[in-house]
């Protein structure tokens, strides 16, 4: 049933982002911002949007339909994804294959589908050009998942800390300087290791080791906040604790939660990749694809189309999003979030 | 200052026992012991193995002993045996530490100087097509997965032009430079993107404040303004995340070491992980916290040095 709750996600987060974008539209604040940014990253936002584009197509599977072997029942089963779809069972070979090649690397046997393999095949003959597609998906969810792990947790803590100072606030910095004190490549495999593997453990632990940046950031913030004017005063009208921090703090936050989510992101695909690399990472991610490069290289004549697809993938991924990071941070605030020492 | 520094230290202490305290969580409380001894010996291994696996390394032991004894041990660095090998941890340690630090420290020491001379210089050129390259470079190198950095960089270096060997490590001082070259090349090059932008936007920030306006007014030149003014008065940023990277220099780099063949900490870790060797990764991410709290605490306290409007109390 995982790929009906995947479906249901997509959803979810188109609806999300039709929802987000009618807002940013209604606010003349946040319009100005989007327009501003469109201005200065067009390139890098087409870019990211592609990316995007591709691992929704990913997520979106359901059974049945064409493009399966006429005896093939497994496959015919089994729910596939628009990526699925547009590279069919039969779309495989035995081994290596280097890029438009004809015949197979090693041994020279011909291929199935000579000529079509844009990135060539990998040991076990599946196409590297549907690998790295698929790999998109990953990436998108090591970042996404985390971010929506990472962002309620610190803007709860956060908040809490910096508005009602006192007990809470010594608890939550306790906390946080304590998760901060470990190195957070050994925290993340200390966590990885205890919870076991897997996408899921792995968005908590890295959640788990990237909160408190943010999380130190939004309480400075709302320390800030909880003295100024405005809030006084609809503390002054008897306005409730809840709704001040719903009403007045939290959407004065809200460039902040866009600014880490960006900055946030490539440093956790490129986290993945170490992870990866160390055996403890996910399946099919773009680190996966690097990491058995290094068999690769050492072969003779040298497989490259694995490892350059899959690092070109992820390079071009991380750039769009740096040099769009730049610029999120440039439009919405060019003082309070500079990078972390 | 003093009384700053003991409660500084209180602290730093505190953090410790709460690092201590979440790693029994993790390892003793939420892991499953016979999870661990499955993945230690082996999955298909007969229970009275893993029976014996878990009684031989205490995981057996009712909680509040377990929690004492951890606490007792790591605070008095009795690091006990692997998990793994049954090897004394504290030996390994010492015997990773040289080779750790014979490729760390180089790697910092050319590292830091070149990230801050070029991030001066782009921005001594600022606002310039010098400073667009310049930040543009830096986004490129840093958009690089230190994978790649390691693989482009043995293959390239080590197998097609044979300038260095691709890996291995021998301490006998006339052939180190030779193993250790390129892994600190990798290790200079990996860093240097993200370190260029970081104090390129201190070093900018810096330039537009009354005391540059004043020493140019002065008849100050750009480059002595840069080197002088500037800089010194970026210290803080600088030192700040200079302090954070010195733990690092004792744990070693994880992906470097074990690529590299390099015997140190970082190569031990990854050992550590690959065989579920949870009593060794438990200590390196203690040694990890403790390295860091005290640089933390030194921090501070450079702070006024460099700094002497800072005081601390």
């Amino acid at each position: 049933m995982g790929y009906v709750v995947s479906n249901v996600a997509v959803a979810v987060l188109v609806a999300g982002a039709f929802w987000v974008a009618r807002s940013v539209r209604r606010s003349d604040l946040w319009r100005g911002a989007a327009v501003d940014l469109w201005r200065r990253r067009p390139v890098a936002i087409v870019v990211v949007g592609i990316y995007v584009a591709i691992g929704l197509l990913d997520s979106v599977s359901w059974v049945g339909g064409g493009g399966t072997a006429a005896g093939d029942l497994v496959a015919q089963h089994k729910p596939r994804s628009v990526i699925d779809r547009l590279f069919p069972e039969s779309f495989k070979e035995r081994s290596y294959s280097a890029p438009f090649a004809t015949a197979e690397f090693y041994g020279g046997q011909p291929l199935g589908n000579p000529g079509r393999h844009v990135f060539g095949t990998d040991i076990l003959g599946r196409d590297v050009l549907r690998l790295v597609l698929k790999g998109t998906r990953i990436a998108l969810l090591i970042g996404g998942l985390t971010s929506l792990i990472v962002i309620p947790l610190a803007l709860f803590f956060g908040i809490c800390a910096g508005y009602f100072g006192g007990r809470i606030d010594d608890a939550v910095f306790f906390v946080m300087s304590t998760l901060a004190s470990i190195p957070s490549l050994l925290l993340l495999i200390a966590l990885i290791m205890a919870m076991g593997q897997g996408p899921v453990q792995v968005c908590i632990a890295m959640g788990v080791t990237s909160w408190v940046g943010f999380c130190r950031v939004v309480r400075g913030e709302t320390f800030k906040l909880r003295e100024l004017d405005y809030i006084q005063a609809a503390r002054a009208l008897g306005v409730s604790e809840a709704r001040i921090i719903l009403r007045h703090v939290l959407p004065n936050l809200m460039h902040l939660v866009v600014i880490t989510f960006v900055l946030l992101f490539s440093g956790l695909v490129l986290s993945e990749a170490i992870l990866a690399w160390l055996g403890i990472g996910i399946d099919g991610s773009w680190g996966q694809m690097i990491d058995q490069a290094r068999d690769e290289l050492a072969r003779d004549p040298i497989v490259w189309w694995n490892l350059s697809a899959a690092s070109a993938a992820l390079f071009g991924l991380i750039l769009a999003v740096n040099l769009l990071g730049d610029a999120v941070r440039d439009v919405l605030d060019p003082r309070t979030l500079r990078e972390e020492p | 200052m003093l009384a700053y520094v003991i409660r500084r230290g209180l602290y730093g202490v505190v953090t410790i026992l709460g690092v201590l305290g979440l790693l029994y969580v993790l390892f003793f409380l939420y892991a499953d012991p016979l999870d661990m001894a499955q993945r230690a010996v082996g999955e298909k291994a007969p229970p009275e193995v893993l029976q014996q696996w878990i009684e031989n390394h205490g995981y057996d032991r009712p909680a509040h002993v377990q929690l004492v004894d951890h606490y007792v041990r790591m605070l008095t660095f009795d690091f006990g045996r692997s998990d793994a090998d049954d090897a004394p941890i504290a030996r390994r340690l010492r015997e990773g530490a040289i080779p750790s630090l014979s490729f760390t420290l180089p790697t910092f020491a050319l590292g830091l100087p070149l990230a801050i001379g070029l991030s001066l210089f782009v921005a001594y050129f600022r606002e310039t097509y010098i400073d667009r390259a310049g930040v543009v470079m830096a986004v490129l190198a840093m958009s690089v997965s230190v994978l790649l950095y390691i693989i482009g960089g043995q293959f390239l270096l080590g197998k097609l032009l044979h300038w260095f060997p691709i890996s291995g490590f021998d301490a006998s001082p006339d052939v180190i430079l030779r193993f250790i070259a390129l892994p600190v090349l990798i290790g200079v090059v990996g860093g240097v993107g993200s370190d260029v932008r970081f104090y390129r936007t201190v070093f900018v920030e810096e330039t537009n404040r009354d005391y540059v306006r004043t020493a140019r007014a002065k008849g100050c030149g750009d480059g002595r303004i840069m080197a002088r003014h500037v800089l010194r008065n970026a210290m803080i940023p600088i030192l700040t995340r200079v302090v954070v990277a010195i733990p690092f220099l004792f744990t070693g780099s994880l992906l470097v070491e074990s690529f590299f063949g390099i015997p140190g900490l970082g190569a031990m870790t990854v050992e550590a992980i690959q065989g579920n060797d949870f009593s060794t990764l438990r200590v390196m991410v203690y040694i990890g916290a403790l390295a860091f709290v005290g640089f933390q605490i030194l921090t501070d306290i450079s702070y006024t040095l460099v700094d002497p409007r800072v005081r601390l109390g």
